[in-house]
């Protein structure tokens, strides 16, 4: 069976997860980076 | 099935899974694997925040680096049969993606290890970065049969700049476990590209193979194997690692050697031929490295821990 998916749809749904795994990546980043700060200060 | 009825004038974006893939996550897990041995075998402790920012950078450098190899090689990885499929050839992504996506990663470890670990450590990681995406990909890969010898200096890099990042210095075991690598390279790939070979010819690189011949590669082959035997025996001959490390090396490349042997004295029956000696050396070489190094950490360990000496 084929199923027609709307591109708009698609498009939406590939972005909302990309937009997802960046601000995620983002997070981590600024923990990462605090983390580091505080043990090159010690 | 479910197929997207999406105009091709306006495609999809790539997928967060496509700019992983163009990571070359499985190159990448040897590249963090033997860069992490490096900072364990390391004779100082690193701090555990730096040493996995030091890992993390690893990977990210590797994975810039792996992005932009894929960005230059599109219209070759779209010929060959084992590349068809990376987000680039398969259409998912457009270049300009994958470029940036592969300047940012790599500009990013730089820095990122700079600000963590310190300035050689950083300075080494740009040179791997630089050698593997520029006087790899783009300079000798089109250009000469020796593209591995040379280009495998690239993957040889991450132990050195493990260790750095642990010790702040360089010495000469990560000289050596360098050059482990660099030796390694050659019959590893050369025994992929014997049964890929036609795959190369199509798309024009000038592999081994396909210039000079599969006997000459054969005997290349057999040649690098040998001199990597004595060379993984050095960390323990210049008492940078113990026995436990040395009994390892060497029946480990014994048995590469064997393997290469057979691979080296073989004539190919036809063109029918299953290559099965070339693809079981190919197989072994990366089982061969990861235990390798394993060793080498298991046995830094053994002897931190006063069993062994």
């Amino acid at each position: 069976m084929t199923e027609q998916l709307d591109p708009n749809a698609a498009r939406k749904r590939i972005q909302r997860s990309r937009n997802r795994v960046v601000a995620l990546l983002l997070a981590a980043f600024v923990v990462l980076v605090y983390a580091i700060s505080i043990v090159r200060m010690d | 099935m479910t197929t997207l009825s999406a105009p091709a004038a306006h495609p999809l974006p790539a997928d967060w899974r496509d700019f992983f893939a163009l990571t070359k996550p499985r190159v990448m897990s040897l590249v963090i694997f033997t860069g992490l041995c490096g900072m364990l075998a390391a004779p100082v402790a690193i701090q555990p925040v730096l040493g996995f920012t030091a890992i993390l950078c690893i990977a990210m450098g590797a994975g810039g680096a792996a992005a932009l190899n894929q960005w230059w090689e599109a219209d070759l990885d779209a010929g060959m049969k084992r590349t068809a499929a990376r987000p680039l050839p398969a259409g998912r992504m457009d270049r300009t993606s994958a470029r940036d996506f592969g300047f940012l990663l790599s500009g990013a470890s730089v820095f990122l290890m700079a600000f963590a670990v310190g300035w050689l450590a950083a300075a080494i990681l740009a040179v791997s970065i630089v050698y593997y995406a520029v006087v790899y990909t783009i300079w000798l890969k089109p250009r000469t049969p020796q593209n591995i010898v040379i280009g495998g200096g690239a993957g040889a890099f991450p132990p050195m700049i493990g260790w750095v990042a642990a010790t702040g210095d360089i010495t000469l075991i990560p000289v050596v476990l360098f050059a482990i690598i660099f030796f390694w390279t050659p019959p590893h790939f050369w025994a992929l590209a014997l049964f890929v070979q036609s795959d190369y010819a199509k798309v024009g690189i000038p592999m081994l193979p396909v210039v000079a011949g599969e006997a000459a590669t054969r005997r290349q082959i057999l040649l690098y194997s040998l001199l990597l035997l004595p060379l993984t025996l050095v960390p323990w001959w210049i008492g940078g690692a113990g026995t436990v490390y040395g009994i390892c090396a060497g029946l480990l490349s014994s048995l590469f050697v064997a393997l290469a042997i057979r691979v080296g004295l073989r004539r190919r029956t036809g063109e029918d031929d299953a290559m099965k000696p070339e693809k079981q050396l190919f197989a072994y070489s990366v089982l061969y490295l990861f235990v390798l190094f394993a060793a080498l950490v298991a046995d830094r360990w053994l002897v931190v821990q006063g069993i062994t000496s």
